[in-house]
C-alpha cells in the first residue's frame, strides 16, 4: 500500500503567488444592498418600483380600487335600496346637509322638503322647511335588504332620521333616491367592463397566438377577418347586435349577452399586438430549442412566448376597459343596451334623455360623473402600467 | 402608381363582401322572418293585412327561397342603387333616405377638418413644450375629452346654447329649408347649424388624435437628423418647420383610418341627442322596430363610407410620403 504523495499546493509549478485563503465571490463586486434588491428583484416588482413613480396612476389605482370595492357593500353605502320608492318625493331636488342649525352646532342634518306645483310648467318645486333640523343616524337601521341576495340585514352607514328624508342627489321620476341607484348601477356598470375585457382578453391571446405562431394562411385569414371588423363603426354595430338579442331574454341574459358583444368587437387590437409579437419571438433561438424538446405549439405559446409580454398586454387591456364602459353606458341611455330591472349608470342616464329633463331636473344627469371618474382612472391608470411595464424607458 | 391604385380598389371588393355577409347575418338574425312577425304585429294591432302587399313583399325578397338566393338577391340590389324596401315606412329605403346620407358624408366630413384644425396646433404645443403646465393642462383636458360621454356632453352644449344663446338647435337646417332642394341658403344654414354636432362629435376623436400626435412628434423629435440640425445652429423654430412638422403632416392623413370609425359612430349616438336628420336617429328607430332591412343598409353604407376613407387615405397617402416605396419587396 503506498500513497502517492501530493506535492504541496504551492509548490506547483506556479511562478507567481497564489492565495491560499478561500475565495468569495461576492467580495469582488460589493454590492450595496440598494442595488443587490434592484438586482434579484422579479419582473413584476421592478414594474411595481416604477408604476409607484407615477403619482397619477397610483392615486387612479386607488379611485379604482375604491369604486370598485363598493360595489361588495352596496347594500350598506346605500341609504335606500334600488327600487324603494318614495312616492311623495317624486323629482324631489338634492338636499344639503347642514351643520348649523339657529346659530347651533347641530352635526349633520338635513331639513324636510316642502312640496309645490309650479301651475305654469307644471314642475314640481321642492323649497327647504327650516323650522326643524333632522339629524343623520350613522351605522343606523334602514330599508331591509338581503345581503348578497343570502342574509337579511338592514344596516346601512347613514339614513335619515326616523320620519325624514334624505336625498343627497335627489329622486327621479318613481321617487327613487338617485345616490342609492348610482351605488347600484356601479356593480352592473363596472363588471360589465372586466367581464368584457376578459372575454376579449382572451379571444385576443387565442386568435393573435394562433396567427402570430403559425403564420401563413392563418395568419392571412385572420388578418382578413380583423381587417372586416375595424372597418365597421364600433357603436352601429354594437346597437345592430343588441336590437337583435331576443324580447324574450331574462335581463340577466341580456347582460351577458351585451357583454359578449361588446367583447366581440373589441379583441382586435389586441390579436393584432400578440401577432406582431409573436411573429418576431417564433423565430428566436429558445423558440427553437422548445420545439426540438417537443413541446406542444399551445405549451410553447403559452408557457414560453408570451408571459414575455404579458405586462404589456395587462397594461394595454386596461386602456381598453374605458370604451367597454363607455359602449355599455351608450346602448343603455339608447334604450337598447341594458334593460330594468337591471340598473347600470347607462339605465340611469336613458331617464335623462331630453333636454325638458335636463333643464328641469338636472340631477338626474350626475350618474355621468362617475362614468367620467372611472374613465379618467382608467386611462391614468392604464397609462401608468404601460410605461411601467416598457423595460427600456 | 396606377397599378397599386388598382390593386387597392380591387382589395376592397373581398372586404365590402365580407361585410356585406356580416350585415346580411344581422339581418336575418332575429328569430322567424321578419315578414311573419310583420304580419302578427299588424293583426295584434287589429289592421288588416293586405295580402297583395305581403305577396309582393315575400317576392321582392325571395323570403321563401334559400338563404344564399335571399342574400345574392339583397347584394345584387345594393349594387344596382336599390337598399331594400323599408317594412315601417312601406317605401323603398332608398326613399326613405332621401338626404341622411349625403348629411352623414358631409357631418363626417366636416368633423374630420374640426378635428384636424384643433388637434395640429395643441399636439404640436404639447410635444414641444413636453412636461411643462400647458402640456399637462391640455392633455388633462384630451384626457376629459375621451371620458365625456358624447351623448352627454350634445345634451349639455344643446341646454348651454338655448339658455345662453338662445338659439333653437337641435336639427341641421333652419326649418325652412327641410325638404327643400339644395341652394347656397340651405348650405349657409347647415354649416350654421352644425358647429354643435362637429365640436361634440369631434371632442374624443381630437383628444385620440391630440395623444397620439403627441407621441409620433416626440418620437420624432429625439431622431438624429433633429439634433444635427439643432448642432448646425438652425433656429428651433425652423428646425421643427422644416422637418418633424412635415411628418406630422402625412400622420394627419395616414391616422384618417383610425378617426373615421371613430367620427362615424360618435357621429351616430350625437345625432340621436341633437335629432340631426343623418342616419343616426333613423338608424336607432330601424333596430328598435326591428325594421332590419332599413338598418342592414345603414350598416352597410357607414361601413362603405369607412373602406373609402380609409382607402383615399392610403392613397393620398403614397402620393404624398416619399418615403412609401410600393415596388420591391415589404419587410416585415
Amino acid at each position: 500500500m503506498s500513497t502517492i504523495e501530493l506535492p504541496a499546493p504551492a509548490a506547483r509549478d506556479a511562478d507567481h503567488f497564489v492565495s491560499t485563503d478561500p475565495f468569495d465571490p461576492a467580495s469582488a463586486t460589493q454590492l450595496t444592498p440598494e442595488q443587490e434588491r434592484f438586482y434579484l428583484a422579479s419582473q413584476w416588482k421592478l414594474m411595481w418600483w416604477k408604476f409607484k413613480l407615477h403619482r397619477v396612476a397610483v392615486v387612479s389605482g386607488i379611485v379604482l380600487l375604491l369604486m370598485y370595492g363598493s360595489t361588495l357593500v352596496t347594500e350598506i353605502l346605500a341609504p335606500y335600496n334600488l327600487q324603494t320608492r318614495n312616492t311623495d318625493f317624486i323629482y324631489a331636488s338634492p338636499q344639503r346637509v347642514h351643520l348649523f342649525h339657529d346659530q347651533h352646532f347641530v352635526g349633520p342634518f338635513v331639513y324636510a322638503q316642502k312640496k309645490a306645483l309650479d301651475m305654469d310648467t307644471l314642475r314640481r318645486e321642492y323649497t327647504e322647511d327650516r323650522s326643524q333640523p333632522h339629524p343623520l343616524r350613522f351605522f343606523c337601521y334602514g330599508d331591509p335588504y338581503r345581503f348578497w341576495g343570502m342574509i337579511d340585514m338592514s344596516v346601512h352607514v347613514v339614513c335619515p332620521a326616523p320620519g325624514s328624508t334624505l336625498f343627497l342627489l335627489g329622486t327621479d321620476r318613481l321617487g327613487r333616491d338617485v345616490l342609492s341607484r348610482i351605488l347600484y348601477g356601479a356593480r352592473i356598470s363596472l363588471t360589465i367592463g372586466l367581464l368584457g375585457i376578459a372575454i376579449s382578453f382572451a379571444l385576443g391571446l387565442v386568435i393573435g397566438g394562433l396567427a402570430g405562431y403559425y403564420g401563413g394562411w392563418v395568419d392571412m385569414t385572420v388578418q382578413r377577418i380583423i381587417e372586416v371588423i375595424r372597418s365597421f363603426p364600433e357603436l352601429p354595430l354594437w346597437m345592430a347586435l343588441s336590437a337583435v338579442l331576443p324580447v324574450t331574454w331574462s335581463p340577466i341574459l341580456i347582460y351577458f349577452g351585451i357583454t359578449a358583444i361588446l367583447a366581440m368587437l373589441d379583441w382586435t387590437g389586441l390579436a393584432r399586438a400578440v401577432r406582431s409579437k409573436l411573429l418576431a419571438l417564433r423565430e428566436e433561438d429558445y423558440t427553437t430549442a422548445a420545439r426540438l424538446m417537443g413541446a406542444k405549439p399551445s405549451r410553447i405559446i403559452g408557457r414560453h412566448l408570451l408571459p414575455g409580454f404579458m405586462s404589456h398586454l395587462i397594461a394595454s387591456a386596461t386602456l381598453s376597459i374605458p370604451g367597454m364602459i363607455l359602449g355599455e353606458t351608450a346602448l343603455s341611455f339608447l334604450g337598447i343596451g341594458l334593460r330594468p330591472p337591471i340598473t347600470s349608470w347607462g339605465v340611469l342616464l336613458n331617464e335623462a334623455q331630453n333636454i325638458n329633463v335636463v333643464a328641469l331636473y338636472p340631477w338626474l344627469m350626475l350618474p355621468v360623473v362617475p362614468v367620467i371618474v372611472v374613465i379618467l382612472a382608467f386611462n391614468f391608470f392604464g397609462d401608468g402600467l404601460r410605461d411601467a411595464a416598457d423595460p427600456y424607458r | 402608381m396606377l397599378q397599386y391604385v388598382v390593386k387597392r380598389v380591387l382589395l376592397m371588393i373581398p372586404t365590402m363582401i365580407a361585410i356585406s355577409i356580416i350585415v346580411f347575418t344581422i339581418i336575418q338574425l332575429p328569430p322567424g322572418n321578419y315578414l311573419e312577425s310583420y304580419i302578427a304585429e299588424l293583426q295584434a294591432q287589429g289592421e288588416s293585412v293586405d295580402p297583395q302587399k305581403i305577396a309582393f313583399l315575400r317576392e321582392y325578397y325571395g323570403l321563401d327561397k334559400p338563404l344564399v338566393e335571399q342574400y345574392l338577391r339583397w347584394a345584387a340590389g345594393m349594387l344596382r342603387g336599390d337598399f331594400g324596401y323599408s317594412f315601417e315606412f312601406n317605401m323603398p329605403v332608398t326613399k326613405v333616405v332621401g338626404d341622411r346620407m349625403f348629411l352623414t358624408i358631409i357631418v363626417s366630413f366636416v368633423t374630420i377638418l374640426f378635428t384636424w384644425a384643433v388637434a395640429f396646433p395643441i399636439g404640436i404645443y404639447s410635444a414641444t413644450h413636453q412636461y411643462s403646465w400647458g402640456d399637462y393642462g391640455l392633455s388633462f383636458l384630451g384626457f376629459l375629452g375621451i371620458a365625456i360621454p358624447n351623448f352627454m356632453l350634445a345634451l349639455v352644449i344643446m341646454y348651454v346654447a338655448n339658455v345662453v344663446f338662445g338659439t333653437s338647435i337641435g336639427g341641421l337646417m333652419s326649418p325652412e329649408y327641410i325638404g327643400k332642394p339644395w341652394s347656397w341658403d340651405k348650405v349657409k344654414s347647415v354649416l350654421e347649424h352644425s358647429w354643435i354636432p362637429v365640436v361634440v362629435i369631434g371632442t374624443s376623436g381630437t383628444a385620440g388624435m391630440i395623444r397620439r400626435l403627441r407621441a409620433n412628434l416626440l418620437d420624432e423629435l429625439q431622431k438624429a437628423y433633429v439634433v444635427t440640425a439643432r448642432a448646425k445652429g438652425l433656429p428651433p423654430r425652423k428646425v421643427l418647420r422644416k422637418y418633424p412638422l412635415r411628418m406630422a403632416l402625412n400622420f394627419f392623413i395616414s391616422d384618417i383610418g383610425s378617426l373615421l370609425p371613430h367620427i362615424i359612430s360618435g357621429a351616430e349616438i350625437t345625432a340621436v341627442v341633437l335629432s340631426l336628420p343623418t342616419t343616426g336617429p333613423m338608424l336607432l328607430n330601424a333596430l328598435k322596430s326591428q325594421d332590419m332591412y332599413l338598418a342592414g343598409s345603414f350598416l352597410m353604407f357607414l361601413a362603405f363610407l369607412i373602406v373609402v376613407g380609409v382607402l383615399v387615405s392610403d392613397l393620398a397617402l403614397v402620393a404624398l410620403d416619399p418615403r412609401i416605396r410600393l415596388q420591391g419587396g415589404v419587410a416585415r
